[in-house]
């Protein structure tokens, strides 16, 4: 029944059978989505919570919708008006959402390790929606479902992730996740947001984007939070958009047929050019679509439901 | 008031030899070491097989108290000690107030006569409230009882007031033990920074943090001639630029803990907090290097860096719970199962570093078993077999990473100026 785990902490630990099973219930999930009527009495009588930390807005509320299409009650707390501000301590805030009968936790929070740490203490199935730096599952899991849908199989494909991966969970979970699938992941960042032993991870490290670009199948370019210039570990944003931006004629360095996709909330103009995030190769929107699925799909295996091939 | 040590191994430092000998004890001083004393009049104790042993020192250790009293007080870690084979300990400023004034001396030594078990040699601040700005009265501190100088928890980020506090501490003869450790480097770091933070995804601390201020303080140590002991080293830099200030002749000390020999960066992963450390633990070469060290006497001394917190600050994210761990009653059994048992140190050369070397770096009395030294001995018996169990320390602290391990060479009495302070005599 369900999945192998039991919590979806990360993709670390996460067998390829459970990414393969997720990735497979996404599909009808996907399904219900384009229907007219978005609703399957599926989870009819659970109770999903979402716990966030930090603000969020696209995460938070494809979490809430992929509850409501499958029935499920949905409550949220935000750190703010709530006994998090009052000073409670994170595990009591745990305890008390599970006590209230919730069936799956989804969390988001700034340190890296708050899953994990929610995980030992409470009875229900907590879903990691982002710890710190250190991973953001669900959003990995759209990004292969997305890859997936377009290129058919894992087989031979090679996925270049560019910018800040010091900082980037999201650049984590896609490592670990497409490594284990067996993709070649190349990553480029400045010397100053690449964390150290990266290659010990599985991956190829370049300083250079056009290198790391140079023949890819996708380009996963992540969000540069501004403040990093103030931290000196950047001169300006202006010298990484020179270097880094993924532009028309960096696009052009990657396969014709390359994905382009990005986790968002986009800087355009920095990181990204609005010219090729509107572009052709660009599936940023569906990426959105496909996050509600894979996180219908969690929601239904982690709460102890089989592969389907439909959902009525 | 006799006690006679019967039948025991004891260890003499001098000699490095471990003689099979009786040990008598009157009125707190060794009357005498030799075959066959006689046992009329006096309290026996029965230590065949047991190694008898000078007092251990530990010179780094948190006693938290005044202020702190919820981590630990003067009683509970002296108590901690006793139960360790400590006989006396070191305690570290960083208390509220800062120990940086002749009343919280004062205080610190009173508070101890009160408990009567371990012996306790307050350490002063560099600097007025550890601040790093201005220097303490080093003298009044010295005077009355403070038996060193360090601002432990906190770099003295300006080399020009480090410069001036090792002329003036030189002066006194007053050791300086720095915490070395660059805050423009550690940021926000939380663990070494190596392949374990970047698959963690917690901010990671570079040895650089921690071997640049090393390679600053021993620069200055030697233009100022003044004592220095470098605390709790963690790194194989750390280790190499030691081994060279000795090369060179310098009057340069160092120490590191039994978690720094023991364990490394690989334990961070679960996220327990009872592995955040500061210094962090480091990486695999980093551990081996400090066992070379070790070997090769360029680490004199082993000392806990024992650091209670309570369980509630530490049932928090990694990030948000505070540095430290407690270590006072598992570093004995570390130093034989990990350097004994593995053949890293001779029993001679542990006892060296946990007592011999210590009071030698303070100046205080004990660290060897002789005829008139003070009656401080630790009796440890190498073959009892232990499992670490939080909820048996003195200690307030239960934050040890070493819960659950099996440790094999243990204290079974600790002995304070002729009295059993801690196990059956």
């Amino acid at each position: 029944m369900g999945l192998q785990c039991r919590h979806l902490l990360g993709l670390e630990h996460i067998s390829v059978a459970d990414i393969l099973k997720i990735l497979a219930t996404a599909r009808p999930m996907k399904d219900i989505i384009k229907r007219q009527i978005k609703k399957v009495p599926t989870l009819r009588g659970r109770v999903v919570t979402t716990v966030f930390y930090e603000n969020s807005t696209r995460t938070k509320m494809s979490f809430d919708l992929a509850a409501k299409y499958l029935s499920a009650d949905v409550v949220g707390l935000s750190a703010i008006g709530s006994s998090i501000q009052k000073g409670e301590s994170l595990a009591d805030t745990a305890r008390t959402v599970a006590a209230m009968g919730a069936d799956v936790l989804v969390l988001r929070h700034p340190a890296s390790g708050a899953a994990a740490l929610l995980a030992d203490l409470v009875p229900c199935a907590v879903i990691n929606a982002g710890d710190g730096r250190h991973e953001h599952p669900t959003q990995a899991l759209l990004d292969l479902f997305t890859i997936k849908d377009h290129k058919g199989s894992f087989e031979g494909l090679k996925v270049a992730i560019i910018g800040d991966i010091l900082h980037s969970r999201v650049a984590r979970s896609n490592i670990w996740g497409l490594t284990k699938l067996g993709v070649e992941v190349r990553v480029a960042a400045p010397a100053t947001l690449l964390p150290p032993e990266l290659s010990r991870l599985g991956v190829k490290v370049y300083t250079k984007v056009e290198e790391a670009l140079a023949g890819v199948d996708v380009i996963n370019v992540l969000r540069l939070q501004l403040e990093r210039q103030k931290q000196s570990l950047l001169p300006t944003l202006r010298e990484y958009a020179v270097l880094y931006g993924v532009n028309k004629e960096r696009l052009a360095l990657a396969k014709e047929d390359a994905l382009l996709m990005h986790p968002g909330p986009m800087n355009r103009g920095i990181e990204i050019t609005a010219e090729v995030a509107d572009g052709d190769q660009a599936v940023i929107t569906e990426q959105v679509t496909n996050g509600v699925a894979i996180r219908m799909a969690l929601l239904y295996l982690l709460t102890g439901g089989e592969i389907v091939e439909t959902i009525n | 008031m006799k006690l006679l040590i019967k039948g025991g191994e004891v260890v003499a430092v001098d000699r490095l030899t471990v003689e099979k000998a009786d040990v008598l004890v009157v009125d707190g001083l060794i009357a005498a070491i030799g075959k066959n004393l006689p046992v009329e009049g006096a309290e026996v104790i029965a230590a065949n097989g047991q190694l008898v042993c000078p007092g251990l020192i530990d010179i780094h250790v948190h006693l938290r108290e005044p202020c702190f009293e919820a981590k630990e007080t003067i009683a509970t870690g002296t108590a901690a000690a006793a139960r360790g084979g400590f006989t006396a300990v070191a305690c570290m400023p960083n208390t509220n107030s800062v120990n940086d004034n002749v009343s919280v001396v004062n205080f610190i030594l009173a508070q101890a006569a009160t408990a009567g078990l371990a012996r306790v040699y307050p350490i002063g601040a560099i600097t007025k409230s550890s601040k790093g700005k201005e220097i303490t009265e080093m003298a009044d501190l010295k005077a009355a009882g403070a038996v060193a100088v360090s601002d432990d928890g906190l770099p003295v980020t300006s080399a020009g007031v480090m410069r001036r506090a090792m002329q003036y501490a030189g002066m006194l003869d007053l050791p300086v033990i720095p915490h070395c450790e660059d805050h423009s480097l550690v940021a926000n770091g939380v663990m070494h920074e190596g392949y374990y933070s970047t698959v963690l995804g917690l901010e990671g601390i570079p040895a650089a943090a921690e071997e640049v201020m090393i390679a600053r303080d021993i620069i200055l140590a030697e233009t100022t001639g003044c004592k220095l002991h470098i605390a709790h080293i963690s790194t194989a830099g750390a280790v190499e630029l030691v081994r060279r200030a000795k090369e060179r002749g310098l009057d340069v000390t160092c120490e590191v803990t039994p978690h720094h020999f023991t364990l490394t960066d690989q334990a961070v992963v679960g996220y327990h907090t009872a592995t955040k450390v500061n210094p962090p633990l480091r990486s695999e070469s980093d551990v081996a290097a400090i066992k070379q060290g070790l070997a090769d006497g360029t680490i004199n001394v082993i000392a806990t860096d024992h650091a209670p917190h309570t369980l509630e600050e530490k049932a928090v994210a990694y990030q948000d719970a505070p540095f430290g761990l407690v270590g006072l009653e598992t570093a004995v059994g570390l130093v034989f199962t990990e350097l004994v048992a593995t053949g890293v140190l001779t029993v001679v050369q542990a006892i060296t570093k946990l007592s011999t070397n210590p009071a030698k770096v303070l100046g205080v009395p004990g660290g060897r078993l002789a005829v008139g030294e003070i009656a401080d001995i630790t009796i440890i018996d190498p073959l009892l077999e232990t499992k670490v169990d939080p909820k048996k320390f003195a200690s307030k602290g239960k934050n040890t990473p070493f819960s659950g391990r099996m440790l094999q060479g243990l204290p079974t009495i600790t002995i304070v100026g002729g009295k059993v302070v801690y196990g059956e005599s």
